[in-house]
């Protein structure tokens, strides 16, 4: 099946403003769930609220557009009814991290087999460009017009400490290696958490003076590298991307078969 | 998880309410529960702890009353029969998902076994303090419905019509239940299989490659349904949304829809009322009560018919929609109408609304976190009727 097989087609163009990365990684997506051949009635994609969100609307799967930063409550309730669908999340940095940071860390946490795919464009673009949990300190945003003081969150140190059994990170600019982490992300069996670094260059690039979609990608090349790279080593301000954590830990629903085994032979 | 629920059929049992509650929803074929602890509620959290993963169905403790909400809107589309429970501060959480359930029509149950408010007010009082709450608590336009009943066998088979509503209407549906009912002891029979009639979920009939509408209404108003992981795929939003569930800015659809979701309640309004009358006759004070004040106004009815006062009472089980039609009818003859709940009167601006002189509409209420009792309804008709207490 060719990746255009999985999209709806009818709801082209996309929302999305000239520039943004989203696009690219719902193409990434598409060749991940392309390259492991999962039939379109497998996938349950959940979203919350946001530019991210939208990428639900999109794909030909089943699809459930939910609230702001509470998809990942939703797809827990539908992963344990049908734990042997694949369940992908998308959300942004604000979705994910600030309304929805206690589902967030609860999901990882108790392992469910679901695939968390956050966005993370370091701003609010659906309403306007305001500052996320994510923007970090000294970023200029529609409500940071003398610049940010609140610091940011690191996604990947946060789903590691609540307990993600996997985690990566990687950007819009290596679009091939975001279909291999997003491929070794839905082949986990648990909680799976993928960053990606995407470019809003509407707000977050107009407002920082960072230029449009291309200077932007340049800049994921330059500020990122592989995780145990030469370059990381001489430089340790440079973000990591890669697999950060891949683990083996008991997975919700097969212990919940174990509760269901146990509650019927007492 | 695809279990089926068994129920003891014929069991007499001596109970707490929110056992019968629990009875009540696995007799109507319970497969999901998510749920979050706060008291007065939380026994039909740990009963179904116990029991659902017997019938190889899904218990979950969610992080709070949101995911709660949200978890079993998740189950629902992948094709199980689901329920929460909470109390007030767990219900205020729950509108947002409230309102997702409305506009995405999931069918669902939430019981909101009431304690005394605002805020965290009184964890372990009775009060009624929530009906308005669950009337308009989620933003926007919208019908619903709530149910309640005033003894244990009630709060059974109301349990059990609030699954088959939600079923029938594809809607959310509210339970209101209050801390005296909750955590009050009483015998129940719990019916045989087939006894009491269960709506199932509609399926489509649609065949896999032919064009399912998830959102376009049959000619009966029924909207048959397609689980999560089978042929039809389609998208749930609680964005305006077409007949696909695919979102919408166009007004006449966004018209057509706010109108579906509030015709599909207020226009079977009788199917949906529940009441029970007593001595309503001949009576001259008809009292209007429901959930455990009704308890108290039913004895102050048997009492003083007893000594050949003409007074009656008409016991709401349907709270929203609001039965005016119905409030009107029996009111009709009254001299006087006293309306008993433990709030400060908010079943009592509906009724004023719904009969012909609303100035004949007094509330006879408790609002100190106490049980009223029918000392206390008694002391109020006393000096309605200008003999002091």
């Amino acid at each position: 099946m060719a990746a255009k097989d999985y999209i709806r087609e009818r709801f082209f163009p996309h929302l999305w403003c000239p520039g943004c990365g989203h696009g690219t990684v719902l193409n990434a997506l598409l060749r991940a769930v392309e390259s492991l051949g999962i039939g379109k009635n497998e996938i349950v994609m959940v979203s919350g609220i946001g530019c991210s969100s939208r990428i639900s609307g999109y794909l030909d799967f089943h699809t459930l557009h939910t609230l702001h930063g509470r998809a990942l409550a939703f797809a827990t309730g539908v992963k344990l009814s049908r734990p042997e669908l694949n369940l992908i999340v998308p959300m942004g940095d604000g979705d994910a991290l600030a309304i929805g940071g206690n589902h967030f860390i609860h999901a990882a946490r108790r392992n469910i087999d679901i695939t968390a795919l956050v966005l993370n464009n370091r701003i609010y673009g659906m309403t306007g460009g305001q500052y996320s949990p994510l923007s970090g300190a000294g970023v200029l945003a529609t409500t940071a017009p003398y610049r940010n003081i609140d610091r940011s969150f690191d996604v990947i140190k946060i789903a590691e400490a609540a307990g993600a059994t996997f985690v990566a990170r990687s950007t819009t600019y290596h679009a091939r290696e975001l279909a291999k982490i997003i491929k070794q992300a839905i082949e986990h069996k648990g909680f799976s958490l993928v960053e990606v670094m995407s470019q809003c260059p509407t707000y977050f690039g107009r407002k920082n003076q960072q230029g449009g979609a291309l200077e932007m990608l340049q800049l994921f090349k330059e500020q990122t590298a592989s995780i145990g790279s030469k370059a990381m080593q001489e430089h340790p301000e440079i973000i990591g991307r890669g697999v950060f954590v891949n683990k083996k830990a008991p997975e919700y629903c097969q212990e919940y078969e174990a509760i269901v085994a146990r509650a019927t032979s007492a | 998880m695809a279990g089926v629920n068994k129920t003891v059929a014929g069991v007499n049992k001596f109970v707490q309410g929110n056992e019968a509650c629990v009875e009540g929803a696995l007799y109507a074929g319970l497969t999901f529960f998510a749920g979050y602890p706060i008291t007065p509620s939380s026994e039909i959290a740990e009963l179904l702890s116990v029991r659902l993963p017997k019938n190889r169905c899904c218990f979950i403790q969610m992080e709070d009353e949101i995911a709660s909400i949200c978890a079993i809107i998740g189950a629902s589309l992948a094709g199980n029969k689901v329920m929460t429970a909470t109390s007030g501060p767990g219900f205020s959480l729950m509108q947002e998902g409230l309102g997702y359930g409305i506009m995405a029509e999931v069918p669902c149950v939430i019981v909101n076994v009431m304690r005394g408010g605002p805020s965290t007010g009184l964890p372990t009082g009775p009060s009624q303090g929530d009906v308005n709450q669950a009337r308009w608590g989620t933003h926007g336009d919208h019908a619903i419905v709530a149910l309640t009943a005033s003894n244990h066998q009630d709060i059974f088979h109301i349990t059990v019509e609030a699954f088959n509503i939600a079923e029938t209407y594809r809607t959310p549906v509210v339970l209101l239940f209050d801390e005296v009912l909750g955590h009050m002891r009483e015998r129940i029979v719990v019916p045989k299989p087939g006894e009491l009639p269960l709506v199932d979920r509609l399926k489509t009939e649609v065949k896999q490659g032919v064009d399912y509408h998830p959102y376009l209404p049959r000619e009966d108003g029924r909207l048959p349904m397609s689980d999560f992981g089978g042929v039809h795929r389609y998208n749930v939003t609680g964005l305006f949304h077409d007949m696909w569930g695919f979102p919408t800015n166009s007004p006449q659809v966004v018209h057509g829809l706010l109108r579906h979701l509030t015709d599909k309640i207020e226009n079977n309004i009788n199917a949906i009322t529940h009441y029970k009358e007593h001595c309503l006759d001949d009576a001259e004070v008809v009292m209007i009560s429901y959930g455990s004040s009704a308890r108290s106004a039913l004895h102050v009815v048997a009492n003083r018919r007893s000594r050949g006062e003409r007074i009656g009472l008409l016991e709401l089980q349907t709270l929203w929609p609001f039965p005016a039609e119905l409030v009107r009818e029996k009111c009709a003859q009254a001299k006087r109408v006293v309306v008993v709940e433990m709030n400060m009167g908010q079943i009592l601006g509906a009724v004023k609304q719904a009969v012909a002189k609303p100035d004949r509409v007094t509330l006879a209420n408790r609002i100190d976190g106490q049980f009223i009792t029918p000392t206390d309804i008694r002391n109020i008709l006393r000096l309605i009727q200008g003999r002091g207490v």
